[in-house]
């Protein structure tokens, strides 16, 4: 069933001489960073019963950067985005007590949620891009669970826009009709311009988020919040990788001491392998 | 024979008719204390992380010195931990009695000194103000208590402690009735050194006895009211602990609370729930110890393995987790009972003697577990084992605990 209050009619844009009306911001609802990880039983994935989750902390920093872009007068309406379960819910509440305006929880449950992957991710905040005539999708460059690194590649070649990832500073132009994009590659730093609509994936040091002050999360309880699932965007999420095993990495093996250089690089040869 | 002890004891009627039983009372059945909602997950985990960044690093600098640093002070306020049940239209959170015993206690997690400042300030003061105030006094003082400064209840004196209604301070009114003068000087006044409100008790006809007590909202900038020096303390030492002195500080009728000669219903009232807050701080504080010292138990290696695995560590540990889960229970629970607009005198004073006692079997035993280096400040395990000697003593010592649930089980067999 459609929930036709998520459709953009319901949701005008401000009249705006900005270019960016409406700001897409993802925020994935993964295992705490600070809590050990055990893998299950059956080996086909992580413990997640019972433990601690909280936001993606990319994605905060995504958050944090798009209420820093509305705060600047840049953006003008922010709309925080998960899918997910039910408990998504508080993941997208989180955002919407740091600043974000509305928020849409796509609602994806049980052993479909289980192979929800980064292409069908991509395709669904393509279709919700498209409902909510946004302009601009920030995104955390990767999830802590799967590492990914995906979704915004993807996502910004299924909406054919261009991509700023790795952003560690982001800046609108004066005409706000491109971002100067300050990304941190393998070589050092790079510098692009990326012209709007776009695609923004954040790291690390574009910013430190704000807390949700507790006034700011007993009002967030009044933003709206639509539900709606992935047959209502006409969305196929089947997984396309299946996965066949996690293990725990090996135990780490105390090193050893060497007498002298060749003995050493006879260890490099013939145990470690490496030469 | 009516002495003064068994009026602080004696429950107070007066008490159930201010709070609003709880809508869903009929869902709590089911529910287990441990479960809370949404918003108080919400606020338990902003208060965590807020903990844990802000307040974590400066721990032991504001041990050291017994100042609360500035950075901790002020974003206690902007983050609304001061203000946690102070209604949304006095710019106040808005939040339900648990929600502070849960910010209480995840603040004493990290600085069992910091949750006191919060909790008296949240618990006593702010609901004392809420509760009794009028709508004046409430709109004049409520929002700067909640974004501002921190205010400071004063009832105790140097001859007046467990036997409150002994207090000298008087109020006495002057010849045209528009205000009273105070004189006297109020003793171990929490939060004194930041405060800029004084909620205080003295008495305005002391031919009355304990029934001319009055509550008075004073200004730091009356003039008369001097601050002494902070106490230098075993433990809480970053949450200060002053000498007040009221000379012939004029305060005006309007700012009495409630009414006059009231003052002792009033006290007996917000000092029965307040210590569900410090249950929740001591809970807290058992809670922050066990946590920070676990941990060592794994790496420290004795005899060829962890000593967290001997069958006798294991079972010290054992008990004392069960102790901090039964004390945690004893709290939320009676703050629930609260809540519901049930009866929860007895249930508040086990809930503070069983946590207070909990926190300071916790802390002891986290130093003996420690072994040397739980001896030193380098781990803090020594900072809880000091800060939990205050359990048993403010905010009704652990013997006026005892009397407390005892009157309350005599009157079913009497």
């Amino acid at each position: 069933i459609v929930n036709d209050t998520f459709t953009a009619q319901q949701h005008p844009k401000h009249p705006t001489n900005m270019s960016i009306s409406r700001a897409i911001v993802g925020c994935k609802r993964v295992i705490d960073y600070a809590v050990k990880i055990r893998v299950r039983p059956d080996k086909l994935g992580v413990v997640t019963d019972g433990v601690k989750h909280s936001m993606n902390p990319f994605d905060e920093i995504a958050v944090e950067e798009a209420i820093k872009l509305k705060e600047a007068g840049k953006v003008q309406e922010i709309v925080a985005v998960s899918c997910g379960p039910k408990e998504c819910g508080e993941t997208i509440k989180t955002a919407l007590a740091m600043g974000a305006d509305r928020g849409v929880h796509v609602l994806v449950e049980g052993p479909a949620y289980e192979g929800l992957q980064p292409l069908a991710v991509a395709k669904l905040f393509k279709e919700v891009v498209a409902a909510q005539e946004a302009n601009l999708v920030l995104l955390g460059k990767q999830a802590i669970d799967d590492d990914g690194n995906q979704t915004a590649q993807m996502l910004a070649g299924l909406l054919d826009w261009p991509q700023g990832t790795f952003t560690s500073e982001l800046e609108l132009d004066a005409d706000g009709k491109k971002f100067k994009v300050l990304r941190e590659v393998d070589g050092g730093l790079e510098t692009l311009n990326v012209t709007v609509p776009c695609v923004i994936s954040a790291d690390l040091r574009l910013n430190t988020p704000r807390y949700a002050t507790l006034p700011n999360i007993m009002k967030a309880k009044k933003k709206k919040v639509d539900v709606i699932t992935p047959e209502d965007l006409k969305v196929d999420i089947t997984p396309r990788l299946e996965i066949l095993s996690v293990e725990d990495p090996p135990v780490r093996q105390g090193g050893s001491f060497v007498e002298n250089v060749d003995q050493l690089l006879d260890k490099l040869k013939n145990e470690a392998k490496v030469l | 024979m009516a002495s003064r002890l068994w009026a602080l004891t004696r429950p107070v009627r007066i008490y159930r008719k201010l709070q609003p039983v709880a809508k869903n009372y009929s869902n709590l059945a089911s529910r287990p204390i441990n479960m809370y909602s949404e918003d108080e997950i919400m606020m338990k985990e902003l208060v965590a992380r807020f903990s844990a960044d802000v307040v974590a690093p400066n721990v032991k600098e504001m041990d050291r010195t017994s100042v609360m640093t500035e950075d901790v002070y002020r974003g206690l306020f902007e983050n609304g931990i001061m203000s946690l049940e102070i209604p949304a239209e006095y710019s106040g959170v808005g939040g339900t009695f648990t929600s502070a015993c849960l910010c209480i206690e995840e603040v004493a997690k990290v600085d069992p000194a910091v949750s006191a400042m919060v909790d008296v300030h949240n618990t006593v003061v702010n609901n004392t103000l809420s509760m009794w105030g009028s709508e004046e006094l409430k709109e004049r003082f409520l929002p700067s208590l909640a974004t501002e400064y921190v205010g400071s209840f004063c009832l105790s004196e140097a001859g007046s402690g467990s036997d409150a209604f002994a207090l000298k301070t008087t109020a006495l009114p002057s010849t045209d009735g528009s205000h009273y003068i105070l004189n006297g000087e109020k003793l171990w006044i929490s939060n004194a050194s930041q405060a800029g409100l004084f909620l205080v008790f003295a008495n305005v006809d002391p031919s009355q006895g304990y029934k001319g007590i009055t509550c008075f909202a004073v200004p730091r900038e009356s003039e008369g009211l001097e601050v002494g020096p902070h106490e230098d303390k075993l433990g809480i030492r970053a949450s200060s602990t002053c000498p007040v002195r009221f000379s012939d500080v004029k305060v005006p009728k309007e700012n009495v609370l409630g009414d006059v000669g009231q003052g002792y219903k009033y006290a007996i009232s917000i000092l029965n729930e307040g210590r569900i807050g410090i249950g929740a701080q001591m809970v807290g504080l058992a809670e922050g110890c066990f946590e920070s010292t676990m941990p060592y138990l794994f790496e420290r290696k004795q005899f060829g393995q962890a000593i967290g695995n001997f069958q006798g560590m294991e079972m010290q540990y054992a008990e004392v987790a069960m102790e901090i889960e039964s004390a945690r229970l004893l709290v939320y629970n009676a703050a629930r009972l609260k809540e519901a607009g049930l009866p929860f005198i007895k249930e508040a004073a086990m809930a503070k003697l069983k946590a207070s006692r909990v926190a300071e079997l916790t802390a002891s035993k986290c130093i003996e577990w420690l072994g040397g280096v739980g001896f030193t400040k380098d781990y803090p395990a020594e900072k809880f084992y000091r800060d939990c000697k205050i359990g048993a003593i403010y905010e009704g010592t652990s013997n006026i605990q005892l009397i407390t649930i005892a009157k309350n089980i005599k009157q079913n067999f009497q």
